[in-house]
């Protein structure tokens, strides 16, 4: 439908006046179903005991702020990158380093097989570097570029193969990327702001992630039409972390207005909100544990909060850290944690036994 | 901001909101309860919720031993 110039400010108008109402009915359609809060509901579900967590492992390799991590398959071992070109997996006792031609990895993350990772920030590319624990072998002459974005590389995840890549970007959109060619094969245009955050739907629930950003906005995307099918707008700044609970129904968001919410997405609303009026930093990173009824928050202000995800109400505060906790992830078999942090470290723990 | 540019960005935004608007939705007590009922499903699972047994940390010596 073309615009008609000499119409344009009509048109202008009539367009302003129609999307102000279609997102006013929205709202209503959204509050009709509002029957309940999530914390009422849980009234009758136990409450959690006082629980105890202890730090098994403090790794210090990095030297500088760790940015980011993430958990290989396989449970044993994690990668981490940091504000000075680093990246770092770590196997038991061995850590294996490389560096990187940027500064602030802000991405990294693991290949499903464990024989890849992928990483990137200030370069605005995402690569990826096939592992070898050879010492002798350079990894950074294997590395392959995969995405090219327009400003920084926030987050990217590998699909539920080795063979494809999605990214989010501070340009604004996030992208499916083809590992073996680099060629470019879906992107996903809609947020107003930078992308901070991504995270894709456990496999079962078919093809979707959701991605948060400097607009305020979580998006729920179709991977393969691209489109945006469900995008929520209740958080007061911008949102750092996204995770989505374990059945795939709902997805948990961190932002630097100091609060975490649950939004269902069947019920295609926000359900719970996670604050204290004592927690004025922003949440940099979410996730949950296996069950979904834990939900582990790192803050700007060195500390970890959690959260039962039923009740709305905090269970324990985790301290330890000595600057912001920028990154947070429970391992694949849910039995640990590992939080990394501008102290240069990196902290797994689990419950103590 | 051209106009051309902003009408076009309106009408992109308007078919986007029409799209939402057309999602099925479920009642908030009905997704609630299905959340609750995959905690409690897989709380005994949960090792963070309910704790582990003793040599089954990845990150102590490797010992072969079942997890649920």
């Amino acid at each position: 439908m073309a615009t008609d110039g000499l119409h344009e400010n009509e048109t202008l108008a009539s367009l302003k006046s129609e999307a102000e109402s279609l997102k006013g009915k929205l709202e209503e359609e959204r509050a009709k179903l509002h029957d309940v809060e999530l914390h009422q509901v849980a009234e009758r579900v136990e409450a959690l005991g006082q629980f105890v967590m202890k730090t098994r492992r403090t790794l210090k390799g990095h030297g500088n702020k760790v940015l980011c991590m993430d958990w290989c398959k396989d449970k044993r071992r994690i990668v981490s990158s940091s504000q000075v070109r680093r990246i770092c997996c770590v196997t038991g006792e061995r850590e294996h380093a490389v560096t990187m031609p940027c500064t602030w990895v802000m991405a990294c993350a693991y290949a499903p097989s464990g024989c890849a990772i992928a990483c990137g920030g200030l370069d605005n590319k995402c690569s990826v570097y096939p592992l070898t624990f050879d010492k002798n072998e350079n990894m950074a002459a294997k590395k392959k570029s995969v995405a090219m974005h327009t400003n920084y590389l926030s987050a990217c995840s590998f699909t539920n193969s080795d063979m494809q890549i999605l990214t989010a970007s501070g340009d604004g959109t996030c992208a499916l990327w083809d590992v073996e060619s680099g060629q470019l094969l879906q992107s996903f245009h809609g947020h107003g702001a930078d992308v901070l955050c991504l995270d894709l739907a456990p496999s079962e629930t078919g093809n979707t992630f959701v991605s948060g950003g400097c607009d305020k906005k979580a998006m729920v995307w179709d991977m393969r039409s691209g489109q945006c099918v469900q995008a929520f707008e209740t958080h007061e700044s911008d949102i750092n972390s996204v995770r989505y609970y374990p059945s795939g129904d709902a997805f948990a968001s961190g932002s630097d207005d100091a609060t975490c919410r649950l939004y269902d997405l069947r019920a295609d609303r926000e359900v719970a909100i996670y604050s204290k009026e004592s927690i004025i930093f922003g949440a940099s990173s979410v996730d949950f544990s296996l069950s979904g009824r834990l939900l582990f928050a790192g803050y700007n202000d060195y500390t970890i909060n959690v959260w039962d995800v039923l009740k709305g109400a905090r269970v324990s505060i985790l301290f330890g850290h000595e600057n912001r906790v920028s990154t947070l992830r429970v391992s694949p078999d849910g039995t640990a944690f590992c939080s990394g942090s501008w102290d240069h470290t990196l902290r797994v723990r689990e419950i103590w036994a | 901001m051209s106009s051309g540019a902003s009408a076009s960005a309106l009408q992109r935004l308007v078919e986007q909101l029409k799209l939402e608007a057309g999602v099925e939705r479920i009642k908030v007590s009905q997704a609630a309860a299905e959340l609750q009922q995959y905690c409690v499903q897989n709380a005994c699972k949960d090792a963070l919720l309910v704790g582990i047994p003793a040599g089954s940390n990845p990150f102590r010596e490797p010992r072969s031993c079942a997890l649920l």
